[in-house]
């Protein structure tokens, strides 16, 4: 699957409950938008943990990397990269 | 404490089905089950439940005056009425009674409308004046007695509970999805509203004229628009400059030993009853204060009650004791698990008659019934002290993000909210500035102090049908249910500080919407229990308002001056423990059979039930979290909990109803009819 459904998909079943509706494009904001709330931050971080296999380090917190699907799959991407 | 209804009929003769009558009272009757009385005429029925307090001899109800002019139905206490029996004594008045009841019926006589300013007490109350065909209707400051109306079929029906208007034969109002998302949004209805339709609720602090040809302008919907509502008491407080002035040590001594004379003589004039007063004792500083206070100024022996929490994480068990012990109190616990809050919880609903986003009542509806099994009609609870003396975080909060607002750019600023919200230094702090940070550039938003937590719970209305949304139109501003609170605002609303500004928000909204009754009244009578609150005297309450924010919430130390007053009193390590606020397990307590039979009941989307009112392709997967053990966030739990008790309260008033109240229906035998 790609990354930006994955993470789509992820964010779509687990904070909005299968319900595409709130978010409507992937730049927008999951804070602004209430989609996650700071719990949700750290749900969010154990999910690119387990299924991405990924390190989150706490200077990589920043809504820059982890406040829309865009901001995601980018930082998904520069990570896998690194 | 008892439970009221009533029907009355201006422009027709009123006509009453049989059965009507004991419907209306029956449905109340865990409010008021030692006695059921009635009386009407042609215009009008008034019915009554007692919980037999005071005067247990002569005290029935419906009651009227001398002359048989006035027929009264109460729900609640005057306190004071011992003095204002004097006082109309004095004035040439004739009682016939002891009850605080008739004491109402003569002041109104004597001060007619304005009787209510002399009251101090928690009531809601109906007079029918036969000679001049006009209804008078009045509820207490702060709320802490409900009444509610509608207007159906050219009649008005009032009672203290929704379940007796919906008893009336032929009233079958409905829950709107719209409404549900104000509780969804602000955790409860902004009077008048309540979830359903047509149904109103008389706002704290006011007082209604029901007559023909009223004079005036219409009330705000849902409120019947022939009726006329005055407001005549609401809190106050002093404005941000008077609220910001440094106040001297000497000063400060003066206002502690001020408050302490205001809350002994609230605490003891609440003592007041023909049946034995016991207490409740949370373990932290406000049901601590009430209980030392009548046990150092009075001979009364105090019996203390209290529930814990099998999950260490909620239980204030150990501070219960220790102050029971420390005051000598005989002391009774009510252990709650997980599996007892599940299986009242559909009973709670029924009470609450609103959706809740939190099982906190629960707990409270297994206190009240230890409380009822030990012969205890009446307790007083310390329900009011952080609302009057800024305790809660969400004052804190306020003041934090005000002085952050000042400068928005700054990081240090923000870090204070972990001060408030220890948890929150494991959260990643760019999140907790924007989170914390919303509306910021606002400072003046009557409604900035709430931003945050509105702005939290707001998501969960996306559960429901597109018309709940509607509750939130317009972003976070601007709504529709936003524009009857800020209507209800004072006009010197915009000079008050940052803090009084929350308390206001605070006591109008989440203390009476929620606290006073989903927490307080409802959990209360729902086992037939009287609840007595001295916090919420009016007089200190209203001398409170004029103590500068700046002694109650001393840098970031809240109650402070309550705490300075009662210093003496009370064990060290009471006085200086953070505050602990009053919670219980959420969706995890649904884990064991009772929950699960609710869960498969109620949040089966295969099931039969009022699915106009939700989105139910949404609640697979929320029930599917649950089952994970994934409902981690506080709005998660909300969603789950609010969805519970949403399902249940549409079946129980809607398809459910008739099945739901059959046992409680009376007999016209059960009924005594009053006459002069």
């Amino acid at each position: 699957m790609e990354t930006r459904d994955a993470v789509r998909n992820y964010i779509i079943e687990n904070f909005l409950f299968g319900d595409a509706t709130p978010l409507q494009q992937d730049k927008m904001s999951l804070l602004d938008e209430g989609i996650i709330d700071s719990v949700g931050v750290m749900e969010l971080v154990a999910f690119l943990e387990q299924d991405f296999e990924l390190s989150v380090d706490d200077e990589d917190l920043i809504p820059e990397n982890l406040d829309s699907v865009d901001n995601l799959v980018a930082y998904i991407a520069r990570k896998k990269a690194a | 404490m008892c439970g009221i209804c009533g029907v009355v009929a201006l422009d027709e003769p009123l006509e009453l089905l049989p059965e009507t009558p004991g419907r209306m009272i029956g449905v109340m009757r865990h409010r008021g089950p030692d006695e059921f009385g009635a009386w009407r005429d042609d215009s009008a029925f008034l019915g009554h439940a007692r919980l037999s307090i005071i005067d247990l001899e002569t005290g029935q109800q419906p009651l009227c005056n001398e002359d048989g002019r006035y027929w009264i139905t109460f729900n609640g206490e005057i306190f004071n009425y011992p003095e204002l029996t004097a006082e109309l004594e004095g004035l040439g008045h004739v009682f016939r009674t002891r009850s605080d009841t008739e004491t109402i019926i003569h002041a109104y006589e004597q001060w007619g409308q304005q009787c209510v300013d002399r009251f101090n007490g928690q009531f809601a109350f109906a007079i029918w004046d036969r000679r001049e065909r006009r209804l008078f209707l009045a509820r207490d400051r702060f709320g802490i007695r409900p009444l509610f109306l509608a207007w159906h079929d050219g009649r008005l029906l009032f009672a203290s509970e929704i379940k007796a208007l919906r008893a009336y034969p032929g009233f079958a109002p409905e829950i709107d999805p719209t409404l549900v998302g104000e509780v969804f949004n602000y955790w409860v209805n902004i009077p008048p509203a309540t979830v359903f339709r047509g149904v109103a609720q008389l706002p704290p602090g006011h007082t209604a004229v029901f007559e023909a040809d009223p004079k005036g302008s219409s009330p705000p919907a849902p409120l019947p628009s022939n009726l006329r509502i005055r407001r005549y008491w609401q809190p106050t407080f002093l404005s941000e400059k008077e609220d910001r002035r440094h106040v001297g040590q000497e000063e400060i001594r003066r206002m502690a030993g001020q408050v302490r004379e205001k809350l002994v003589e609230a605490a003891t004039i609440r003592l007041r009853a023909d049946v034995p007063v016991g207490a409740y004792l949370s373990g932290g500083l406000d049901s601590s204060t009430t209980t030392a206070l009548i046990h150092a100024y009075t001979d009364h022996h105090l019996k203390t009650f209290s529930v814990g929490f099998d999950d260490p994480a909620f239980d204030e068990t150990s501070w219960q004791l220790a102050m029971a012990e420390h005051i000598g109190t005989d002391h009774a616990t009510v252990k709650v698990g997980k599996e007892d809050i599940a299986s009242r919880f559909r009973q709670v609903v029924w009470l609450t008659e609103t959706p809740i986003l939190r099982t906190a009542p629960a707990p409270l509806h297994a206190l009240s019934a230890l409380a009822r099994s030990e012969g205890f009609k009446v307790v007083l609870t310390g329900e009011g002290a952080d609302e009057v003396f800024a305790g809660y975080n969400i004052f804190r909060e306020a003041k934090v993000r005000w002085f952050w607002s000042r400068d928005p750019g700054s990081r240090n600023r923000s870090l204070l909210l972990t001060r408030l919200y220890p948890y929150l230094a494991q959260s990643p702090p760019e999140f907790l500035r924007r989170f914390y940070g919303a509306g910021l550039d606002r400072p003046d938003d009557p409604c900035f102090s709430h931003r945050p937590r509105w702005n939290n719970t707001s998501p969960l209305v996306n559960f429901l049908a597109p018309e709940g949304t509607a509750a939130i139109t317009g972003g976070k501003v601007g709504c529709v249910a936003e524009e009857r609170l800020l209507a209800m605002l004072p006009d010197d609303f915009a000079q008050y500080g940052p803090v009084a500004k929350a308390q206001y928000l605070e006591m109008t909204t989440f203390m009476a919407g929620y606290l006073l009754s989903s927490q307080g009244d409802r959990m209360l009578m729902g086992n037939s229990v009287e609840g007595r609150f001295p916090f919420l005297d009016h007089e200190l309450a209203d001398f409170a308002g004029t103590l500068p924010a700046t002694v109650k919430l001393q840098s970031l130390t809240e109650k402070a001056i309550l705490k300075k007053s009662v210093a003496d009193l009370l064990p060290a390590n009471i006085l200086d423990r953070p505050k602990q606020p009053y919670r219980a397990p959420d969706s995890s307590s649904f884990a064991g059979r009772a929950g699960q039979e609710l869960v498969d009941q109620y949040l089966d989307v295969g099931s039969p039930g009022s699915h106009s009112l939700w989105k139910l392709e949404r609640v697979p997967a929320l029930v599917r979290k649950w089952q994970a053990g994934k409902l981690l966030s506080i709005r998660d739990n909300m969603a789950f909990v609010g969805l519970l008790s949403g399902r249940i309260l549409a079946e129980d008033f809607g398809p459910g109803f008739e099945s739901r109240i059959a046992g409680d229906i009376l007999e016209d035998s059960d009924i005594a009819w009053r006459s002069e």
